[in-house]
């Protein structure tokens, strides 16, 4: 016998997975989430009553009602629609880049929708439904990845941070801010609409990132109200998950003393229901969850990979079957909730987002080549100062061409790389 | 050269209803790609992001979608070739494509007289009227550079204002070469002089290799990032020096007389002559030399790597093919197979598989690292295809569970991809058995090279009708060669033979197929 436990599981599926919504769109009962979604936050026993009360919103506390489902609905169809037409952009040379959210938009509008207005999100670079669900327009994403933007919104007036390109650098940060929440005493005070909790996102690649198990020990020792969520999409670029850990993800924040839960990501209700729960937990003073959400990246990593290369068509089509927006446009079917006019709107609304967008970026004017550094600082700064002045004499010093007109100022000049 | 008054200047032709379709950079920082297949041709109706034409990268296959509506007019490329990004790939006219899905940017501007649209580019840009002088047709440097170019591209003389008519790419992630288009505002100093020697670019290394040769920095051609002078660049232009080239001075810039022309008949990948100014003939035209890449490089490879890893030793056998091409006449000309494509190589197929399963310790491979041999339970059946690419060899996954008319419709799916250059990777990966056929080419046999990771290949050679002795008779009859190959360090002769004895049986009489099947 060794001194030495030596009870870790293998990777498959030591961990129950908990779903609301069979891929079929069967609603399974779950005591605890079905509360949750019914406005009966069983977070904390000083905020449940709290909760019930105060829930304010218009469309009632009811999270899973028929009007609120064909609205997540909507949102996943609309997000879609955006993420294949900024595909084609990137093809098309208007975008340096895009990272598709292709399959994952339950994952994501779920958790979206699961934040209080005045929750804080930290999100990475590939949360669009969850930028969406913010209220963060789509063509904002795509100025970014344009590379003509830093961000695009302003993160304290939609509460959601800037996305983050270097994995698991945000997870920090969440800690922070959300430490700084208690001490602005915004947590645990029993107000739901005051009390405030930090959504930190990051996908399974990056769990593997120093930063983000530091944050977990600073998270755990502070109790800080954040929520660290992933989506594990089984793939960092073209490394599968079962190199990432030896362990279930979602069994790794117990080493630290966090509460966690493996969800379907690909069921929008057990993702809401899941981190809605954990926030009002995190907000009512109860200290940090994790959540880990399975889900599927459907496209590649970004436009730069080819998923064919390290992944079988087998594969891809096993999770086709568990798509998120059939998943509950089935379940829409079984309650009688939805009809084929609804859809066919949902479609062309969609379709004129998708051409929206893809005028907006064609008819794009390029931004003043100077303008990177108006934001620098908050106020001049002499080294700034001199920097743009010599920008724009590097800029002068060549002939107008179409290229010059083309952004090439500002994205090639300089080392011209 | 470019009009001066487009006012899109975003891809657009001189005729503003004529958009033209570059290539993009479809990853980041890649410079050119090759086209694997066009998927519309001149006088289709286009929608937006209606895929045109697909192109393979150094990263990734990648289909691109149109960004305009209307009707192909051009297409400036063909497949095979590989392009430079930013080179005119289609022209589309919009003016009778769905008309909703338009621009209306681009709608206005046919309607513009000249001088507005001469005015609305400037506003576009933003910049002073002095532009319009790079703008002037007449002026040489901008056709020598834009020609020079367009020949790149191997395009055809539409193309030739390609460095002008580059569409609104992030330039950032464009080609190399992007900032070096860019012309410096010439100062009235330099208007008459040469460029001064001391701001050529080229590392230490690189300029004493010049001076030790006695090459001039300012005669030489500059390849490298930001248009710094590499070490290859000298040696070329010491080799022309020699062969007597002559270069021009263009504003600073270094352009050879003439772009070398590949000749006809070879890979076009040789065409893209951006970064190998020189590659193709020689100086002295006895040679032309290409650069080993794509297919050419990995059959390469792995041709090497099986010859010199797995011992092969090649069994014969003359095979009596009468009954197996009857049956391929029946299966043709019957109803229920209308639309099935059936050859020969379908029923010898039949016939590998019924033989590895009476003997299925030749469906092996060799882990050196695991020190152990993989026995398959399931059959990958390979299929060599010469493509325009390239051999490759895509394989039927679970061959072994196919019925024959499931194999049959496989088969000619799998050499229609091949034959269209759309094999995916993931076809080519996990083959467990390859058949190769030398009958397309008309020969007898040959001995064939295991594809890598396999242990046994079988070839089929040409059906001819030859004499051959039945019950005492010389009668004609349809007579094939087999050709197997297999590794020795697994299969030894004696299982091989069998093997090959087992495919032959079935194919001269295949009512053995329902007893060993």
């Amino acid at each position: 016998m060794s001194a030495f436990s030596t009870t870790i599981p293998p990777v498959a599926d030591q961990e129950p997975m908990t779903q609301l919504l069979a891929p079929d769109g069967t609603r399974t009962p779950h005591e605890e989430l079905d509360a949750v979604l019914a406005g009966h936050s069983t977070a904390s026993p000083a905020g449940a009553a709290e909760g019930d009360a105060s829930a304010t919103a218009d469309p009632g506390p009811d999270l899973a009602s028929p009007e609120r489902l064909r609205g997540y609905y909507r949102d996943m169809v609309m997000i879609r629609a955006a993420d294949l037409e900024a595909t084609s952009l990137q093809r098309q040379g208007q975008l340096g880049l895009w990272a598709s959210a292709l399959g994952q938009e339950a994952a994501q509008i779920g958790a979206g929708h699961a934040a209080r207005t005045q929750d804080y999100l930290v999100p990475t670079y590939r949360e669009h439904g969850v930028a969406w669900a913010r209220g963060i327009e789509p063509m904002r994403l795509l100025e970014m990845y344009r590379g003509i933007s830093h961000c695009g919104w302003d993160p304290y007036e939609l509460r959601t941070h800037p996305y983050m390109i270097v994995l698991g650098s945000q997870a920090p940060h969440a800690v922070g801010y959300a430490m700084g929440l208690q001490r602005d005493g915004l947590v645990g005070t029993g107000d739901l609409d005051s009390d405030t909790a930090v959504l930190a996102l990051f996908g399974d690649g990056a769990s593997s990132e120093g930063e983000v198990s530091e944050s977990f020990t600073f998270a755990a020792s502070f109790q800080a109200p954040v929520v660290f969520y992933t989506q594990n999409n089984q793939w960092a670029i073209s490394v599968p998950t079962s190199v990432q850990t030896r362990v279930p993800l979602a069994q790794r924040s117990r080493g630290w003393g966090i509460p966690s839960i493996r969800v379907d990501g690909n069921d929008v209700l057990a993702v809401l229901a899941a981190v809605r729960s954990a926030m009002d937990a995190a907000r009512a003073g109860e200290g940090p969850r994790f959540i880990e959400a399975i889900t599927y990246r459907m496209a590649a990593h970004t436009t730069s990979d080819d998923a064919s290369r390290y992944r079988s068509s087998e594969e891809e089509q096993q999770w086709a079957d568990k798509d998120p927006i059939l998943r509950l446009r089935r379940h829409l079917a079984q309650l009688d909730e939805i009809d084929e006019t609804y859809v066919k709107a949902c479609e062309e609304e969609a379709h004129d987002l998708a051409m929206r967008l893809h005028h907006f970026i064609h008819d794009m004017p390029d931004p003043d080549p100077v303008a990177m550094f108006d934001h620098v600082y908050a106020e001049p700064h002499p080294v700034v100062e001199r920097d743009r002045e010599q920008y724009l004499q590097y800029v002068a010093q060549f002939e107008d061409d179409a290229d010059s007109t083309e952004g090439s100022g500002a994205t090639g000049g300089g080392s011209g790389r | 050269m470019a009009d001066p008054t487009d006012p899109q200047a975003s891809g657009s032709a001189p005729d503003s209803r004529i958009v033209r379709i570059n290539l993009t950079d479809p990853g980041e920082g890649l410079t050119e790609a090759e086209i694997v297949d066009i998927k519309v041709s001149v006088g289709d109706t286009i929608a937006i992001n209606d895929a045109v034409i697909e192109v393979e990268t150094a990263k990734s296959a990648v289909e691109l979608p149109s960004h305009v509506a209307g009707t192909v007019t051009k297409v400036l490329v063909s497949i095979g070739q590989e392009v430079p990004v930013g080179a005119p790939l289609l022209e589309i006219d919009t003016s009778g494509g769905p008309a909703p899905e338009q621009s209306p940017a681009a709608g206005d501007a046919v309607e513009a007289t000249p001088q507005e649209t001469a005015q609305a580019a400037e506003q576009d840009r933003g910049q002073d009227p002095d532009s319009q002088r790079d703008a002037d047709p007449g002026q040489s440097v901008g056709s020598a550079q834009d020609a020079g170019s367009a020949q790149d591209a191997g395009a055809d003389g539409a193309a030739e204002d390609a460095g002008e008519d580059q569409p609104k790419n992030l330039v950032g992630y464009g080609a190399p070469s992007a900032p070096q288009r860019r012309r410096r505002r010439r100062t009235a100093q330099e208007e008459d002089t040469q460029v001064p020697i001391d701001r050529i670019l080229a590392k230490p290394p690189v300029r004493k290799l010049a001076r030790d040769l006695g090459i001039a920095l300012a005669d030489v051609l500059a390849t490298g990032p930001d248009g710094t002078v590499t070490r290859e660049d000298v040696l070329a232009a010491q080799q022309r020096a020699m062969s007597g080239d002559t270069v021009t001075v263009h504003d600073g810039q270094y352009f050879p007389e003439e772009s070398p022309q590949a000749p006809e008949g070879l890979d076009a990948a040789m065409k893209s002559s951006r970064h190998q100014p020189f590659a193709g003939v020689t100086s002295d035209e006895r040679t032309t030399r290409v650069p080993i890449r794509s297919v050419r490089k990995r059959t390469a490879e792995a041709m090497v790597a099986s010859a010199f890893t797995a011992p092969h030793v090649t069994v014969f056998n003359e095979v009596d093919m009468t009954a197996a091409t009857r049956i391929v006449q029946q299966l043709r000309g019957s109803r229920e197979w209308s639309g099935v494509k059936v050859s020969p190589l379908v029923v010898v197929a039949k016939a590998l598989l019924v033989a590895i399963r009476r003997n299925p310790e030749v469906n092996a491979s060799w882990d050196e690292d695991a020190g152990e041999i993989v026995y398959k339970h399931f059959v990958n059946l390979g299929i060599a295809a010469a493509t325009p690419r390239g051999l490759i060899v895509p394989n039927i996954k679970d061959a072994h569970l196919m019925t024959l008319r499931e194999l049959a419709e496989e088969i000619d799916e799998l050499a229609k991809t091949a034959r269209a250059g759309r094999t995916p990777l993931s076809a080519t990966r996990e083959g467990t058995i390859t058949i190769t056929n030398f009958g397309v080419f008309n020969i007898d046999s040959g001995t064939p090279i295991l594809n890598p990771g396999e242990s046994v290949i079988l070839g089929i050679g040409a059906i001819k009708e030859k004499p051959w002795v039945v019950d005492g008779q010389v009668v004609p009859r349809q007579i094939a060669q087999l050709a197997l190959s297999f590794d020795h360090r697994l299969i030894d002769g004696a299982l091989g033979a069998e093997l090959l004895r087992d495919i032959s049986a079935v194919l001269e009489d295949p009512a053995l197929g329902l007893v060993w099947g």
